[in-house]
């Protein structure tokens, strides 16, 4: 495959991540169920990669973003940062942690507080986190509109005054402020122009080599993760279902909800609109609070087997660097394995399903 | 689709100004097209390129003042729809104009049923009773692919998944037959998945019914795969148009050619960098004396600045471009 073999470091590492909302019902509002936005995912964020994790809304995909960085208090699981856990971490010592790991909103007109200056907004951090005076603090702040592009004279401005791109650059040298190493981007470019898409992508992938940044990138534009991820992760209610290189998982989807997923993406191309095979899905998502037995997908999958409603598929690597829950493959593995006795995968596999049961 | 057929619908010179306090803003400017029936026409462009005010301002739901539908004719079967009182134009709605907008949650009503939404066009449009109504009604949603019709029409709008709510303002939209239905951006607020099953829809529909549809989007890739012909807009104006495969082929406006590769593609080799339309899009203050383009155009020149390019056609049979530079010989035009 693409990948050469990783001496790299894992910055992030999540174990089992669960993040359950409670239902309050009854009388008493009671606990009566949960939603389960995040069920039991587990993945590693390379120093200085870009992780892009896509889905359709209500997936879970934002969710997870958000608990990666404790903006929750955590079901269960591990989050570690750089190797310090912090998925039990008290606030006081979390907040020693956030310059380090910072967040860009999809909406820029919200994530702005409309009664600040620019520099105010990007100084914020600064004056919360760093020991600067107040001059060092705006050489820093107009240090960090250069580097986002925007222009030092607007410094005083208030963010009505700029346009969406514009915003979102702002947001961009807000996260960029305490010189974090790893930034959740939810939706960055969600709620911008096409023409303008492509200059805040850019951006972050300038920014992340000047500063050798790490991204855990959440989009649902799977064209765009393609372009700027170095791996993937599919989501589909709360779980993710296939993870693998960029090129790995767009040239060959092991996933059936992969495939239709990128089957459904419509190409600025009549020519090949035209040759395109879609996968039309039956049906919607289900709802997360309640979930169906067996495999998440089972209701929808075109290719479901009487199994999938009974067992929820483990969650393997099943080749190198390429992990996928599904029953289908499961088959295949197995068929391989006795054919072709012990492969170079076997060993992986059995280190992953432990992680799985415990 | 039919080239020779007389047009249902025939708009020339539209041109809709919002008079504020901060001065004009020229949201439309002479704008033209046609739409033949049973023909499917694609309008891209970006947030306040003018496309949604270009078709609020056929049907008369653009809000006087501000808006001020200055100039232009739109005729359909005949009548100019902007020469119309308000209760000639509210029995056009509807009746021989659909329209589904891009959020199905807020153009429906939350305190009625679905059912009570779908008779109503019905029963005022078609004079139809109550037990006409209903029957139409449960097989519209069944048309639209929504299961268990009958029960379904029960059901408030807050029941509906996104995609199965964008179904029910389909149904609304069809009610009554029209002959042409525009749709703003249907699918905008939808997942790929979802966007694949409405799209599916209404290519069915289309073969089955036979109207005239506009749609509009900034999803390029939407209108490659359903659209007959395509009409790009910037600033308030047509900067292009023609056959989908002509203009996706060879796109002649810079900004259309701009816009097709700014876009990373999803089956095409994997570009290191992306490229990108530098600037923000004009600001619509200004009677428009010059290029909306030009800012962020490479090919601009001096006669940009000093005349608006009207449309000239190019290449193939129908396609027009307003722009002073040829494409093809990379001189002015």
């Amino acid at each position: 495959m693409s990948a050469p073999a990783r001496p790299r470091k894992k910055l992030v590492e999540v174990k089992n991540l669960k993040m359950h909302f409670p239902i309050a019902g009854g009388l008493l509002r009671r606990k009566v169920g949960a939603i389960k936005a995040v069920d039991d995912v587990s993945f590693d964020i390379y120093e200085g990669e870009t992780l892009g994790i896509v889905g359709e809304s209500g997936c879970g995909k934002s969710t997870c973003g958000r608990a990666v960085l404790r903006l929750y208090d955590i079901t269960e699981g591990s989050i570690r940062i750089d190797g310090t856990e912090i998925g039990t971490m008290g606030q006081s010592s979390l907040r020693r942690m956030r310059p380090a790991m910072q967040m860009v909103f999809q909406d820029p007109q919200a994530c702005l507080n409309p009664r600040m200056t620019v520099a105010g907004i990007i100084a914020e951090p600064l004056e919360e986190h760093g020991k600067l005076s107040g001059k060092a603090r705006l050489e820093r702040v107009f240090e960090l509109m250069d580097a986002v592009g925007l222009n030092r004279n607007f410094a005083n401005r208030y963010p009505h005054a700029f346009s969406g791109g514009q915003r979102q650059r702002i947001g961009i040298a807000r996260a960029l402020a305490l010189n974090p190493r790893f930034i959740v981007c939810d939706e960055p470019i969600a709620a911008l122009d096409v023409s303008i898409q492509a200059q805040v992508v850019n951006l972050l992938e300038k920014l992340q080599d000047d500063f050798g940044l790490t991204y855990m990138f959440i989009s649902h534009d799977l064209s765009m993760v393609r372009h700027i991820a170095d791996r993937v992760a599919v989501m589909y209610l709360g779980k993710i279902v296939e993870l693998a290189d960029r090129d790995a998982l767009y040239e060959r989807p092991l996933h059936p909800y992969t495939e239709a997923l990128m089957s459904a993406v419509p190409e600025p191309d009549p020519a090949l609109e035209a040759r395109v095979e879609r996968i039309i899905l039956k049906g919607d998502v289900p709802s997360p609070a309640n979930p169906p037995k067996g495999c998440n997908f089972c209701t929808r999958c075109p290719k479901v087997m009487e199994i999938c409603h009974r067992v929820d598929p483990p969650y393997r690597e099943h080749r190198p660097g390429h992990f996928v829950a599904c029953h289908l493959l499961e088959a295949d593995s197995a068929a391989h394995d006795q054919s072709a006795g012990s492969t170079g995968a076997t060993p992986t596999n059995t280190s992953i399903q432990q992680g799985e049961d415990a | 689709m039919p080239d020779g057929s007389a047009p249902v619908l025939d708009v020339r010179d539209l041109k809709t100004v919002f008079r504020t306090r901060a001065g004009d803003i020229h949201a439309v400017n002479a704008v033209s097209f046609d739409l033949r029936p049973g023909e499917l026409l694609g309008v891209v462009g970006e947030s306040g390129s003018g496309k949604s005010v270009t078709m609020m301002s056929l049907i008369g739901l653009l809000p006087t003042p501000p808006a001020d539908v200055c100039d232009g004719t739109a005729m359909l079967a005949g009548q100019d729809l902007l020469r119309m009182g308000p209760e000639a134009l509210r029995a056009v709605r509807g009746r021989d104009i659909g329209f589904v907008f891009q959020d199905p949650m807020t153009s429906l009503n939350p305190v009625f049923t679905v059912g009570f939404q779908i008779m109503e066009p019905l029963r005022r449009h078609m004079g139809m009773d109550k037990a006409q109504a209903r029957r139409r009604a449960a097989e519209l949603l069944a048309l639209v692919g929504i299961p268990d019709p009958e029960r379904r029409l029960k059901d408030f709008p807050h029941q509906f998944s996104g995609g199965m709510r964008q179904r029910v303002m389909i149904a609304i939209a069809l009610a009554c037959d029209p002959k042409v239905l525009i749709a703003d951006e249907p699918t905008t607020a939808l997942d790929v998945t979802i966007q694949a099953q409405i799209l599916e829809l209404v290519k069915e529909l289309r073969a089955r019914l036979g109207m005239a549809i506009i749609w509009i989007t900034h999803d390029l890739g939407v209108i490659a795969g359903i659209a007959d012909r395509v009409m790009v807009m910037y600033g308030g104006q047509v900067v292009e148009h023609g056959r989908v495969r002509d203009v996706f082929a060879d796109p002649a406006h810079p900004y259309t050619r701009a816009l097709l590769q700014t876009v990373p593609k999803l089956r095409e080799p994997r570009e290191a960098q992306l490229r990108v339309i530098e600037g923000q899009p004009p600001l619509l203050g200004a009677h428009p004396a010059a290029c909306p383009f030009r800012a962020r155009c490479g090919q601009a020149f001096d006669r940009c600045a000093r005349e608006n390019p009207a449309r000239r056609p190019v290449g193939a049979q129908g396609h027009d471009v307003a722009c002073h530079w040829d494409h093809r010989s990379g001189a002015p035009a």
